[in-house]
């Protein structure tokens, strides 16, 4: 099966994400950069889907648009002041912030095109209806250590927020 | 217009990047800043999901785990969040500077 | 460009998957419509049910028996006047329901009416569907908060904390299914819907019955977790008038209350779609290998035929009981109109070429059915649980079950 418009279909997708990715550094409101982040999060798991990876698109979605913000959105609901939007929104370093930002995003630049012989411009597509299964299996094979590993970090993890939360231990 | 390479991607990703840098750099809103830093995890999967389409699946795999552990920092660094809000009023990185000189 | 529309008719498969754009729309319009005249059934159903559980008679005077009192109700809705709380945030209060929409009407798009009746056929479609069902909490979530008043913020936190919860007992009942499919002759299970009800077809068993009773369970407990997750009786404490002044939505009037109501109404036929795929067999008939061979195939595909002759005679019953005053003349020839209109479509369903291809459509929607008159049971039957309640439901019985469940079916797959 052909992919349909693929061109278009990227441009549009990465205008949204890096489009909510400025919505996100730059509102005053965090409820309003919570929602363009899990705007920019659905339009990379599209990114994912047409870079043949659709089991890492569909937890992407269950896990950080579905999960991850609304935490988020719950903290932002409890901790929310109002005068906070009405103060200075950025600190006193924010120029040197931004330059040195710049610096990072030159160098990736140079980078990218000092290496660009190393990234070869047309690929076959490969098969995705089997991506999960392949997934499965290097997942529960080569990576079994780092999955357990995984597990008791979220163990660690849910007893960590448990912790910081209460009132009184 | 060209055709999308791999390199297309590699750009984005760079792009999402710098932007979580400047905004964890630049606001002083803590869960502002906490969400600058998922941008930033979001960069880097992207970057390793466009490149495991190269060089196998192994980056897929990476990316999973990559998300697990931004679910569980996200936890830990809300809890601490509320938790410094209890004791201080401010959700503001600025003024968390008790042991300041 | 007639060639472009055509050549998909000749093909085998859905049209997503045959990139065929042309025909996706067709069938996104077809979902589209179905679904919202069944939102709208699903209104009346409900009102004249829970009228006829409490002993009473319902809507009868808009139309005859209330069949256009939804029509009444969408006009009045649609007509009220749009109160914005003032201190509100205007673009989030103005979200919230549309994030609801998108998400409950998102899932359609791989919900499998039959072995190519779907608009898409994903690889991945059983992740899919819980995962943009799971954005409708956000959805929830800023509908409270964006009413800037407290029984709207109490209502959204209680709502959304109780559909957090009970999706990860559903994800782990989900899981405990697609388990099953993998027990089929080329050893690989799927994630994909048509998938998972060509598994049952091949292994001659509908999931519910696999390795009795825990396939039963795991339904059970699927059942349960998706009334807890569209906020329904007896899971309803924060929607309900009188414990929290209709919770998240209490703000919203006229069209946006609407809307959420729609919202609702799909996520409910879209989470029974998927017990149905899961579980149920799909579009599959009763009984596909034990009562098998043409004459048993001959006897199932007439009985969509007598489903809807039966409705008519409901219809004629009523025409006879009408009162016999003049005031009633233009209700009872409605009623007879509706009844022959019923009658039509049965007759209709018994001509060989369309018996032949809406079989697995009305078996599938049938099920479906079936689970949508067991919400209006509920509804009627159960008591509601006090919050506190239904969160140790939640997480300390249903969770702990379903993983073992989960555990109990990878091992019997694995031995048997």
């Amino acid at each position: 099966m052909e992919p349909v418009a693929t061109t278009f279909f990227f441009y549009f997708l990465s205008g949204l994400t890096l489009l909510s990715g400025v919505l996100v550094i730059t509102r005053k409101n965090a409820v309003h950069s919570a929602l363009a982040l899990i705007l920019g999060l659905l339009a990379q798991a599209g990114l994912y889907l047409m870079l043949y990876a659709p089991f890492v698109a569909g937890v992407q979605i269950i896990l950080y648009a579905g999960g991850i913000m609304v935490l988020f959105l719950f903290v932002i609901m409890l901790v929310n002041i109002e005068r906070a939007q009405k103060e200075e929104q950025f600190n006193k370093q924010w120029l040197i912030g931004i330059l040195s930002a710049g610096a990072l995003g030159a160098l990736f630049v140079l980078v990218y095109t000092k290496g660009s012989s190393l990234f070869p411009t047309a690929m076959a597509a490969p098969v995705e209806s089997n991506n999960t299964q392949q997934v499965g299996e290097l997942l529960y094979g080569q990576y079994m250590f780092a999955f357990e590993i995984a597990s008791l970090l979220l163990l660690v993890a849910i007893i960590g927020a448990v912790v910081m939360a209460k009132r009184r231990i | 217009m060209v055709p999308v390479t791999t390199l297309h991607y590699l750009v984005t990703a760079a792009a999402l990047f710098v932007l979580g840098v400047i905004g964890v750099l630049t606001r002083r809103n803590v869960v502002i800043v906490l969400m600058s830093i998922e941008l930033i995890l979001n960069a880097v999967n992207l970057n390793l999901v466009a490149f495991s389409r190269i060089w196998g699946l192994h980056g897929q795999v990476f990316a999973i785990f990559v998300i697990t552990d931004a679910a569980a920092e996200a936890a830990v660094g809300l809890g601490i969040l509320i938790a410094f809000f209890r004791n201080k009023e401010t959700i503001n990185v600025d003024e968390v500077d008790l042991l300041k000189w | 460009m007639l060639d472009y529309v055509t050549s998909y008719l000749g093909m085998n498969t859905t049209p997503g998957q045959a990139g065929n754009v042309f025909w996706a729309l067709v069938y996104i319009f077809v979902v589209f419509g179905g679904v919202s005249v069944a939102v709208i059934a699903m209104n009346w159903l409900e009102r004249k049910a829970l009228a006829h559980f409490q002993i009473r008679l319902g809507p009868m005077r808009v139309g005859p028996h209330g069949l256009l009192q939804p029509i009444a109700d969408a006009v009045k809705l649609l007509t009220k006047e749009d109160i914005v709380p003032s201190e509100a945030d205007r673009f989030v209060f103005w979200i919230a329901p549309l994030i609801i929409l998108c998400a409950s009407f998102t899932v359609y798009i791989v919900i499998p009416f039959g072995p190519t009746h779907a608009i898409t056929d994903l690889n991945i479609g059983i992740l899919f569907m819980l995962g943009v069902s799971s954005l409708s909490v956000l959805g929830v979530v800023m509908a409270g908060w964006a009413s800037n008043s407290h029984y709207p913020l109490i209502g959204s936190l209680r709502s959304s904390a109780q559909m957090i919860s009970y999706e990860i007992a559903m994800g782990m009942a989900v899981v405990s299914a697609i388990l099953m499919t993998s027990l089929n002759k080329s050893g690989t299970g799927t994630l994909s819907m048509i998938g998972i009800v060509e598994a049952q077809q091949q292994q001659q068993v509908w999931f519910l019955f696999k390795f009795f009773p825990l396939g039963f369970i795991a339904f059970a407990i699927f059942a349960i977790a998706m009334v807890a997750e569209t906020n329904r009786a007896p899971f309803d404490l924060p929607e309900a008038e009188s414990e929290l002044t209709a919770g998240f939505h209490t703000e919203y009037s006229g069209l946006r209350w609407s809307l959420f109501m729609l919202g609702e109404y799909t996520a409910m036929i879209a989470v029974s779609s998927i017990a149905v795929t899961l579980w149920l067999g799909g579009w599959l008939r009763p009984f596909p290998n034990t009562l098998t061979g043409p004459a048993w195939d001959l006897v199932f595909s007439l009985i969509p035929g007598f489903t809807f002759l039966a409705l008519a005679a409901i219809a004629f019953v009523g025409v006879i009981r009408m009162p016999k005053h003049p005031y009633f003349r233009i209700q009872t020839a409605g009623l007879a109109a509706f009844g022959a209109g019923l009658g039509v479509i049965g007759l209709l369903l018994f001509l060989p070429p369309v018996r032949d291809r809406i079989q697995d459509i009305f078996w599938f929607i049938a099920k479906v059915a079936v689970f949508m008159y067991l919400y209006i049971w509920y509804r009627a039957t159960f008591p509601r649980y006090r919050f506190d309640q239904l969160m140790k439901v939640g997480w300390k019985v249903l969770l702990p079950i379903a993983i073992g469940v989960l555990i109990l079916t990878a091992i019997l797959g694995v031995v048997l």
